[in-house]
């Protein structure tokens, strides 16, 4: 199996400053709104090298998410910058009218989404946030898994005309894809072959379900890993391809299991081939105070709930 | 074009709003009548625009946002008698497949429309954006939004009030549909909106009155004074007075007519009032 090394850790949000900052410099077009978080979301750099193309709205997300469509009027590329609980429920209606139904280019950058916000709890873990923007028509949803991704996918999205919500998170967590990696939207990436069970993870769940592989691997279970940093719209090719071969599916996600990855696989799998699945996911619950750490034990959305969901499902066919 | 013809466009487009609302028992006319001297003379003298060539960004032209896009009706008509679209695609509003929908859109590719309103409240904001891109690009131009007294009731109109002001969007022009109306009756009974003008202005915002707001001549001396005003760091509101259903007597003096229909009787009565001028669609 291939094996897949931690190159330092890094949180997401820095990979998403980094992406930011690049774009500042080679996309004219390029500006960036903030409501009161510029150090949480790491724009210094940008704002730095841009103080003209960027915009601190102070704490008024609303009025934040349609000045961004204002600014589309004119040919900017904005982006916003605040956490995902923010970015999304507190602001649906805004994004719902000015941005997706009136097909504005704006692109949501959601920092701090999740449980692994940690001790700041449940008023700011948002859980639904992946449900909320996917059904949004026209909407695309990117949950990049690592530093590298989500500076690539932060640059990418810039070339894509249209609504883009890009999610991540505080932690420093485990930086392991190709610093020059490509990121196509939509693409699905796969990070391991195996022919005993799928595993289909996004965002922090990623590296979770290769520390899972590895594990299972020791027993004589041959998982292979996909990585879908897009939710949507999502690679049904890369999923059916797999589960051919497989024949039963875990997903992993940082989210409600209602509204989440898992439930656009399922349907997937029951549009085409009906096939054994297993959620690691939040269980239609609120998170609370702890650590990151803590936190994805509690809820089971970490290596050993994966493992433990991979037996099951294998169990199932 | 002389204050004449802009009164006779105004009379058209009354005939143009009741008739359409008619056709489909549904929309709004009380507000859309209200407003209709001053978004005719807004696209008939003020604005800069090509409506020939519309394009969203609407580079070097003037921008217009409707933020209480419930008044469509005579956002249509003025926007048709411009030029922007066919006068004959005002017999397809509301209807099923039509580009005229009951709240504007830019989802059907409708000319003169560049934002979706509906949703009360976000206008101001996306005009501020698009003030904020027209300063980056370097323009010279102005941006106009339209607004409803009981609109300022949402509460995000406040954060762009403080935004602008606390930012110098002055190349801005607010207007306050300031008819004391809405749905459920006067605003001063559904949630008294106070002393607008002492509340704008505490904010730091230039503000002005149009008394006469269905006025032609003083609504254009109006648009001139806010205008002029423009280039000092802040931004500037208009308080709009105006009547409520404008033009067709048993619409005025209520708020019944806010999003009710004329029957067919109704309908003949409300046109004896306004005589043909430019064309039927």
């Amino acid at each position: 199996m291939k094996k897949h090394i931690d190159q330092g850790k890094n949180d997401t949000r820095s990979g998403f400053g980094a992406g930011l900052a690049e774009l500042g410099r080679t996309n004219p077009n390029v500006v960036a709104l903030c409501a009161d978080l510029i150090g949480s979301l790491k724009m210094d750099k940008f704002i730095e090298e841009n103080p003209e193309r960027f915009f601190q709205i102070g704490i008024a997300e609303a009025n934040m998410m349609c000045i961004a469509a204002g600014l589309t009027i004119g040919g900017k590329i904005p982006f916003t910058g605040t956490f995902a609980a923010f970015s999304t429920g507190r602001v649906y209606d805004q994004i719902r009218q000015s941005i997706a139904y009136s097909g504005k280019n704006v692109k949501i950058c959601a920092s701090h989404a999740g449980v692994t916000l940690g001790e700041d709890g449940a008023t700011h873990q948002i859980l639904e946030d992946i449900g909320l923007m996917k059904m949004l028509p026209g909407m695309v949803v990117i949950n990049p898994c690592d530093y590298n991704q989500t500076k690539a996918a932060t640059i990418a999205i810039a070339d894509y005309d249209g609504p883009v919500y890009l999610r991540f998170g505080r932690p420093k967590v485990a930086n392991f894809t190709p610093v020059d990696q490509k990121f196509e939207i939509g693409k699905a990436v796969q990070l391991t072959e195996g022919t005993d069970v799928t595993i289909v993870a996004t965002g922090h769940l990623v590296w979770e379900a290769l520390q899972a592989a590895e594990q299972l691997e020791a027993d004589g279970i041959r998982a292979e890993v996909i990585n879908i940093h897009t939710i949507k719209p999502l690679d049904d090719a890369a999923i059916l391809k797999s589960v051919a071969k497989t024949g039963c599916i875990v997903t992993a996600e940082e989210h409600n299991f209602l509204g989440g990855l898992g439930e656009s696989i399922a349907r997937v799998l029951a549009l085409n081939t009906p096939t054994p699945q297993e959620f690691i996911a939040t269980n239609d619950t609120f998170g609370e105070s702890g650590t990151p750490a803590q936190l994805m034990d509690k809820y089971g959305l970490n290596d050993k709930a994966i493992v433990a969901a991979v037996k099951k499902v294998m169990k199932r066919q | 074009m002389s204050i004449t013809q802009l009164e006779k466009q105004v009379t058209q487009v009354r005939r143009d709003i009741v008739r359409m609302v008619h056709k489909v028992s549904s929309g709004h006319p009380g507000g859309s009548l209200g407003c209709a001297e001053f978004l005719v003379s807004l696209y008939g003298e003020v604005l800069k625009k090509d409506a020939k060539n519309f394009t969203i960004d609407g580079k070097g032209e003037d921008l217009f946002f409707l933020s209480n896009g419930h008044i469509s009706p005579v956002f249509y008509s003025v926007l048709a008698r411009n030029g922007y679209f066919p006068v004959s695609e005002l017999n397809t509003f509301r209807l099923l497949n039509s580009r005229l929908q009951g709240h504007p859109t830019t989802h059907d590719g409708l000319e003169g429309v560049r934002i979706a309103s509906g949703s009360l409240g976000q206008g101001m904001s996306v005009a501020i954006g698009a003030s904020l891109a027209k300063k980056l690009n370097g323009e010279d131009t102005t941006i106009y939004s339209l607004h409803g007294d009981g609109e300022l009731q949402e509460g995000q109109n406040w954060e762009a009030i403080m935004y602008a002001a606390g930012n110098n969007i002055d190349n801005y022009i607010a207007t306050i549909d300031y008819n004391k109306k809405q749905i459920d009756g006067a605003t001063d009974t559904v949630l008294p909106l106070g002393d607008l003008r002492a509340k704008f202005e505490a904010f730091g915002w230039i503000v002005l009155d149009i008394e006469k707001g269905n006025d032609i001549d003083a609504i254009l001396k109006g648009l001139a004074l806010a205008k002029s005003k423009l280039g000092n760091g802040k931004p500037v509101c208009i308080l709009l007075h105006t009547e409520m259903g404008n033009g067709v007597d048993f619409m005025m003096g209520t708020h019944a007519w806010h999003g009710k229909a004329p029957n067919d009787e109704q309908l003949k009565s409300a046109l004896a009032q306004n005589p043909e001028t430019l064309g039927d669609y």
